[in-house]
């Protein structure tokens, strides 16, 4: 294809976004929408499976068998969230074993959230109400996304998210309605957990360069700093009914905004965990390796097995 | 070693509807993809019958060529009822 | 307050719980994110299937006992699940094998339970069936893969088996509390399920390629409360909170 054919593609391709057409995956699209999309899905992935981690930690914990149950449901659907991403980056033309090794070499990123350690049984409520909550924020947004098979997956699992975050605030109002060291549990929970969850939106919009062709396909609908600020702006009213304080002393109503003002995030400690110094990095990726590695001769069998049926079935036919 | 190949999931979410695709996944051989598809796609009470097909054995048109494929159906109006003018006394009809 | 029919549902409700738990380990840690989650379903199928055991056990205790009371509030010589439940998760094959050896049991135990004269019992037992019968399904299914996948595999079940078969033969002990309760119509006689096991059992693991183990000392004593030393530690996790933090609502 000559560079002025690729050209008109995609201006008729820019322009079917534009006009809220979704693309599918045979359609022609720019390589460089492939591969922020390859990326993207990939990332959102291996949040979902690294994001298991924190919280599986306590399942053999969990202080009632009705947190157990629950815990155990979200856990999985997170699961059952990278299946669905992994299988729609897989129509972009890449196979979740190259993701998996993307992931496991380091070359792939994923939420940096999942590198802070869940330490008490309250940082499951944290992790269910603010973790979660910021992860919607961003998803809901993402149904509108161009891509199709990426939208459907948002969509699928933004019905099914509903409840994780629920599980969450229960966690947590349940605590602030218990003993003084209950409730103390809930408030050193929020006090490690709300300065991460503000991070999950990523860099401030000046620092954050991709973010004008990702607004174009879709892949974001809001810039980070309006997402924060709707993440604080909800978020504040429920930390007041549990009773809880948010641990930001610059923290104020802005009556002229309409929005709470709030202090500085340090970002030294964001690029730090990005970039493989968080608490958790090397026990979540080791996690993630072992898992696969200790797998393999399972799936090695499981393939050999369903080779040698489909020979014996050849021979009988 | 060879991977698990990829599989397309299509259920029905209850008798009188027809299957719909709703994903895909990984297994070995289609027993465990049936299994497969249970556990992660009817975990919410979404189905009462799976099919699954080894993604490889599905043919897909190509979108290239959409304008012969699906363009020609457009002028032809008078498939549809509403090509026809009768007049508003006419009932059941 | 009939301490005999307690006794009974715990001989059967610890096993579910235990394994559940076990399961529960490895969540997000499988060897594939579709076998991952297929085994937590079998650990929510479980877990859910010991609730409605305790509920009803908190039912008869009466007073202030409650599900969790009766869940994480006994001493370790009260639970009273076989040992087979409680070996570890020593790698996929065990889980598979020990999955396998229990649910084969466990179906033919709920077959004759739904039939029981307690009306509550007879009841969990009837839905309990449907997801057990995946359970067997799903864990056979996985012998066979093993069995007659690679000679890794096939080595690795074959060695699950035959050191998790030492643990088979207390499946079919009678406690004195399923005795009593055969006797009332309540229980179901285990020892009678014996021969269907070994023949469904090893049938499977023929069709696996697998031999099916012969041994002449086995290994009992969950069911009466004497554990392996395993079973601590499962306990320090399950009860941690509980023991840490007595008498709150969670």
């Amino acid at each position: 294809m000559s560079e002025k054919e690729i050209k008109s593609l995609e201006e008729i391709f820019e322009k079917r976004i534009a006009n809220d057409e979704k693309i599918e995956p045979k359609d022609w699209m720019p390589e460089k929408y492939r591969q922020t999309h390859i990326r993207q899905i990939s990332q959102h992935a291996h949040s979902e499976i690294v994001g298991m981690l924190p919280e599986a930690n306590w399942i053999t914990r969990a202080p009632s068998l009705r947190r157990k149950v629950a815990l155990l449901a979200k856990i999985q659907d997170e699961g059952g969230h990278g299946l669905y991403l992994y299988s729609a980056a897989e129509t972009l033309g890449i196979s979740r074993d190259e993701m998996y090794e993307q992931l496991h070499s380091g070359a792939a990123k994923y939420s940096s959230i999942f590198n802070y350690p869940a330490i008490t049984w309250a940082d499951m409520g944290a992790v269910g109400w603010l973790v979660d909550g910021a992860a919607i924020i961003n998803q809901v947004a993402l149904m509108g996304t161009s891509y199709g098979p990426y939208s459907r997956a948002m969509i699928r699992i933004c019905k099914e998210e509903s409840f994780h975050q629920r599980q969450g605030y229960e966690i947590l109002l349940t605590l602030c309605n218990g003993t003084p060291e209950q409730k103390a549990m809930a408030q050193d929970a929020l006090n490690r957990w709300w300065w991460p969850s503000l991070m999950m939106f990523g860099p401030k919009d000046a620092e954050s360069p991709n973010t004008e062709q990702s607004v174009k396909w879709k892949l974001k609908r809001k810039t980070n700093d309006e997402l924060r600020q709707q993440f604080i702006d909800q978020t504040v009213p429920q930390a007041n009914i549990l009773g809880l304080t948010i641990p930001d002393p610059a923290l104020k109503w802005n009556e002229a905004r309409k929005h709470y003002d709030f202090g500085e995030i340090d970002w030294n400690e964001f690029w730090q965990v990005v970039k493989g110094h968080g608490p958790c990095n090397k026990q979540r990726l080791d996690a993630r390796r072992t898992a696969w590695e200790k797998g393999t001769w399972v799936r090695d069998a499981a393939m050999a097995y369903a080779e040698k049926q489909e020979m014996k079935l050849e021979k009988a036919v | 070693m060879k991977n698990w190949p990829l599989w397309e999931v299509f259920i029905r979410s209850k008798n009188g509807l027809e299957h719909r695709h709703c994903g895909s996944l990984h297994a070995s051989d289609a027993t465990m993809a049936l299994e497969n598809a249970r556990d992660v796609y009817t975990r919410r009470m979404e189905g009462v019958s799976i099919w699954v097909v080894e993604s490889k054995y599905i043919t897909a048109s190509n979108p290239e060529l959409n304008g012969e494929m699906f363009e020609p159906a457009k002028d032809k109006a008078y498939r549809h009822p509403t090509f026809y003018e009768l007049p508003d006394e006419l009932k059941h009809m | 307050m009939n301490e005999s029919l307690i006794q009974y549902i715990f001989g059967i409700a610890d096993n579910a719980l235990i394994l559940g738990q076990r399961l529960g380990e490895l969540c997000g840690h499988g060897p594939t994110l579709e076998t991952d989650i297929a085994g937590t379903n079998i650990a929510l199928d479980l877990l859910g299937q010991t609730r409605s055991y305790y509920q009803y056990v908190a039912q008869l205790q009466g007073g202030v006992a409650t599900e969790d009371t009766v869940a994480f509030l006994r001493l370790e010589r009260d639970y009273k699940n076989v040992l087979l439940v409680e070996q570890p998760n020593t790698d996929f094959a065990y889980v598979m094998a020990r999955q396998f050896l229990f649910d084969q049991f466990h179906l033919l135990l709920l077959e004759k339970l739904q039939f029981s004269q307690d009306e509550t019992l007879a009841a969990i037992a009837k839905k309990s069936i449907k997801e057990v019968s995946y359970h067997v399904r799903f864990s056979s299914d996985w012998v066979r893969r093993l069995g007659d996948g690679t000679d890794e595999s096939h080595e690795r079940i074959q060695e699950a088996i035959c050191h998790l078969w030492q643990f088979t033969e207390e499946l079919f002990e009678m406690t004195q509390a399923d005795s009593e309760m055969v006797v009332q119509g309540i229980g179901v006689d285990v020892s009678q399920l014996k021969k269907a096991y070994h023949q469904n059992v090893s049938e499977v693991l023929s069709e696996a390629t697998l031999k099916t183990p012969v041994l002449e000392f086995f290994q009992k004593g969950g069911k009466t409360g004497r554990h392996s030393e395993h079973m601590g530690y499962i306990l320090t996790d399950l009860q941690y909170m509980q023991r840490t933090f007595p008498n709150m609502t969670w």
